[in-house]
């Protein structure tokens, strides 16, 4: 009864969404507040069908009804809870209605929005029930997670074991709040495009209006590609953090328009200037976002994530994509030829930076996509088949990368319209002598000597310190007195704070990934109980091995002490597991962490070896120095965004109940 | 109840574990740290053709196990790593390592990011300098036009607030 509620209001929300296209069109064509405020009306209501549908999904879940086939597949009577309500987004169809509820409660929000012109919030209103529309329509006809099963089977086939993990409970939601989060920048950018303002002074307005959605969806995806990405570091059990996986590169896409959205729209607020260009990133996010959907569920790419593997829906999804961003790039290309250029700047600016930073991460989302794409192309056009992984980024994206992070501490300190290179470049010298120094004693005291890593680390604390040194600069510190210092710092808006607090997020990144590629160290051996294992300054010793019962598991677990190889610091002890899933046949590795510092020592536990008098076990010891920094850089940089967010200045132009509904 | 049964099921379980993958015979390093360390290196680049888009050096799969040991011993038998990456592309094709081969095919692959920042750098410079540097502000106009579409935020514009120079 609950799931055919749920099909009801999935049905239901369909409708509400189509009606909110028709209603904001035609409210927005004959200049009806009505027409308009009903559209708004039915905006909500489909967001809360949606919460409803979704809702009934859990409860489904919660309570094992097994004769709803989504549940069957995905769940498991055994299965803890916190995994029986992850289950609901575990699977194609569940994903799909997560997507189709944020996208419906961020329409609820728009339509919520304050300050908008009459005829830009209903052609956004439109916007977003026609993308609501299109997905809603693919979720009803052919990914509905309510289809019943009759008979019933007793059991359900429970969630893949490796999806059972907190991060992993969370992640999508987050991901997703991401990802969709852009479609209201999308309909934004549709509606700028159909009101057609010529005027210069409607886009400084309108950027104000598309950043906090922006900051919000970008904050969402840093936090949600995170997570994944230190999922994938501890419960694969490889060691590594990221791969060029065609799936990551899909979540990263979106990352890295959103994140060139975020500046670029900031010179269309401040100077009315690049108005196109913004625009355009608008449309292109969520179109990565959808193109990303696309890849994952349609099992074109091969990738370790990949889930959903039908050519059919696929086929839909690329559908929907093509009407999608078809429709709103074509609409560009005949506006966009319309739109005012606004305020000149010299090329060495704020703004000049600000566009270099918008080339610089436009071409890394090319490449990111060129390299995602490209071994399909090939394939389609000449048979050959091609793998492009790791060093095939290291050798594009990487680059990019590095000059655009060499030039970015200059940027907020040149003022807008004309600048002044050589001033910040004084202003800057500390800070850049600092990271020189912090480069070369890298390379004189680590070994083993790696210039390529010592001058990553130099370019890491570059970004670190030029953040710093912008904040010092406007601070006065040390040319006024420290109460006038103290005074400017509380002056400083948030928004100022957030953009300190995200370049620096950057900074620590890189240190984190950059020290931890160039030095990290990794044994493998078979180890008898008593025997030890060493890599880097670590070693590892097997104390005890011995079968542990899960919830829905069995496990191997493996007991063993950490301590230095020179027994000089304290001696830890970490348990790593080999668990085997019965209900999947499934076996899953818990790795072992051991924090010390910023550095992790990492345990894998493997299969059995040896002979029966003697077992041993395959123990692969990781020594992933400064590890902690990767995870924790792009946390600080989120923070960045969710102060940018919480901004007196941005705080227009949306409800009230935003950041609640988000 | 259920302990007792989990307790009766160990030696299976036992089993189950192993024979869930086949036991890979476990990686026997080259004694050579050189050797070995140049064995390593390889793995990352060379992919586990049966796995989905994994290195060698990370799967647990058999099949990766023997890619392994064929590379130590073609390392061991002095092959340099240009002729062992010859010899996986002549087994397997250019699939099997994660860096593409550059060729007329993938001209746009390799080039292509760095042609597209050339480009738009030449575009912007031409722009530039086609352009007056000169800094125009809004017309009072304009200024008023802002003022009444941001007036309902109640808002304060402050102009250039990030600036470096303000309050100087």
């Amino acid at each position: 009864m609950i799931a055919e509620l749920g099909a009801f209001a999935l049905a239901l929300a369909l409708a509400l969404s189509i009606l909110q296209t028709g209603l904001s069109a035609a409210g927005r064509a004959r200049r009806s507040p009505v027409l308009a405020g009903a559209a708004q009306g039915a905006a909500l209501a489909a967001a809360g069908a949606i919460a409803l549908s979704f809702a009934a999904l859990i409860y489904a879940f919660v309570v094992s009804d097994f004769s709803v086939s989504n549940v069957a597949a995905n769940s498991h009577t055994d299965k803890p809870m916190l995994y029986k309500v992850a289950g609901a987004w575990g699977s194609h169809e569940g994903s799909l209605l997560l997507w189709c509820l944020v996208l419906t409660v961020f329409g609820g929000a728009l339509a919520r929005a304050r300050g908008l012109p009459f005829g830009l919030k209903a052609s956004a209103v439109a916007t977003q029930g026609a993308l609501g529309s299109l997905f809603l329509a693919f979720a009803v006809f052919t990914s509905s997670p309510f289809t019943r099963l009759d008979p019933a089977p007793f059991q359900g086939a429970s969630l893949n074991p490796l999806l059972q993990d907190p991060a992993l409970a969370v992640h999508p939601p987050l991901l997703y709040a991401g990802y969709v989060g852009f479609s209201v920048c999308f309909s934004l950018a549709v509606a700028a495009l159909i009101e057609g303002r010529a005027q210069t002074a409607f886009w400084p307005a309108w950027g104000r209006w598309v950043r906090p959605w922006a900051l919000a969806s970008w904050a969402f995806l840093t936090v949600g590609i995170t997570l994944g990405s230190f999922w994938a570091y501890y419960e694969l059990g490889w060691g590594g953090w990221w791969f060029w996986d065609p799936v990551e590169n899909a979540s990263f896409m979106p990352w890295l328009a959103g994140a060139a959205l975020l500046h670029s729209a900031v010179v269309t607020e401040r100077r009315g200037a690049l108005a196109g260009w913004t625009v355009f990133l608008a449309l292109l996010a969520f179109t990565f976002s959808m193109l990303g959907a696309f890849l994952v569920r349609s099992g074109v790419l091969t990738s370790v994530h990949a889930f959903a593997v039908d050519p059919q829906r696929g086929l839909m999804l690329l559908a929907i994509l093509g009407i999608a961003a078809g429709a709103a790039f074509v609409l560009f290309a005949w506006r966009a030829p319309q739109l005012k250029g606004g305020g000149m700047f010299a090329p060495v600016s704020r703004e000049g930076a600000l566009v270099l930073n918008n080339l610089f991460l436009t071409a890394a989302a090319a490449t990111v996509l060129l390299g995602t794409l490209y071994p399909l192309i090939l394939e389609a056009a000449s048979g050959a088949t091609i793998s492009v992984g790791p060093p095939y980024f290291a050798a594009t994206f990487t680059p990019l990368m590095m000059v655009a992070f060499i030039i970015l501490p200059a940027g907020p300190l040149l003022a807008w319209k004309r600048g002044d290179l050589p001033g910040a470049m004084q202003r800057l010298a500390v800070a850049a002598g600092l990271a020189i120094v912090s480069a070369l004693a890298a390379y004189a005291l680590w070994e083993p000597k790696k210039a390529l890593a010592a001058a990553g680390i130099g370019l890491g604390a570059w970004l670190i310190l030029g953040s710093l040194a912008e904040v010092a600069e406007r601070a006065r510190l040390f040319r006024a007195s420290a109460a006038e210092t103290l005074r400017r710092l509380k002056g400083l808006p948030l928004g100022a704070w957030g953009m300190t607090l995200a370049h620096l997020g950057l900074g620590v990144f890189i240190l984190g990934a950059v020290v931890e590629t160039g030095f990290k160290a990794e044994t493998a051996r078979a180890l008898s109980l008593g025997q030890s294992v060493s890599a880097g300054p670590w070693t590892v010793t097997l104390d005890e091995v011995r079968v542990v019962e899960g919830p829905n598991y069995l496990a191997e677990q493996g007991r063993l002490t950490v301590r230095p190889s020179d027994d000089r610091g304290r001696a830890s002890t970490v348990t790593a597991e080999r668990r085997f899933f019965p209900a999947g046949g499934q076996t899953t590795t818990e790795v072992g962490l051991d924090f010390r510092g910023l550095d992790d020592v990492y345990v894998v536990i493997g299969e059995r070896a040896g002979s029966p008098q003697q077992p041993a076990w395959v123990v692969r010891l990781y020594w992933n120095p400064w590890a902690r920094l990767i995870f924790l850089g792009p946390m600080i940089m989120a923070l960045g965004g969710v102060l940018s967010l919480m901004d007196r200045r941005l705080r227009v132009g949306v409800g009230p109940r935003r950041r609640k509904t988000a | 109840m259920r302990r007792l049964a989990i307790l009766m099921a160990a030696p299976v379980l036992a089993l189950m574990l192993t024979a869930a993958e086949p036991p890979a015979a476990p990686d026997r390093p080259l004694p050579d740290a050189t050797q070995e360390a140049r064995a390593q290196a390889l793995f990352k680049d060379v992919r586990c053709v049966v796995c989905q888009h994994e290195a060698i050096a990370d799967s647990p799969a058999g099949v990766a196990g023997d890619m392994r040991r064929l590379i130590r011993e073609e390392i061991a038998a002095g092959a340099s790593d240009q002729a062992v990456r010859d010899d996986l592309v002549r087994r397997f094709g250019d699939y099997v390592l994660f860096t593409p081969p550059v060729r007329a095919g993938t001209w746009l692959l390799w080039f292509g990011p760095f042609a597209l920042v050339l480009l738009a750098i030449t575009v912007l410079m031409l722009r530039a300098r086609r352009r007056p540097v000169e800094a125009a502000l809004l017309t009072p106009e304009e200024e008023n036009r802002l003022d009444e579409v941001l007036r309902n935020e109640k808002l304060r514009r402050d102009l250039d607030a990030t600036s470096p120079h303000d309050g100087r």
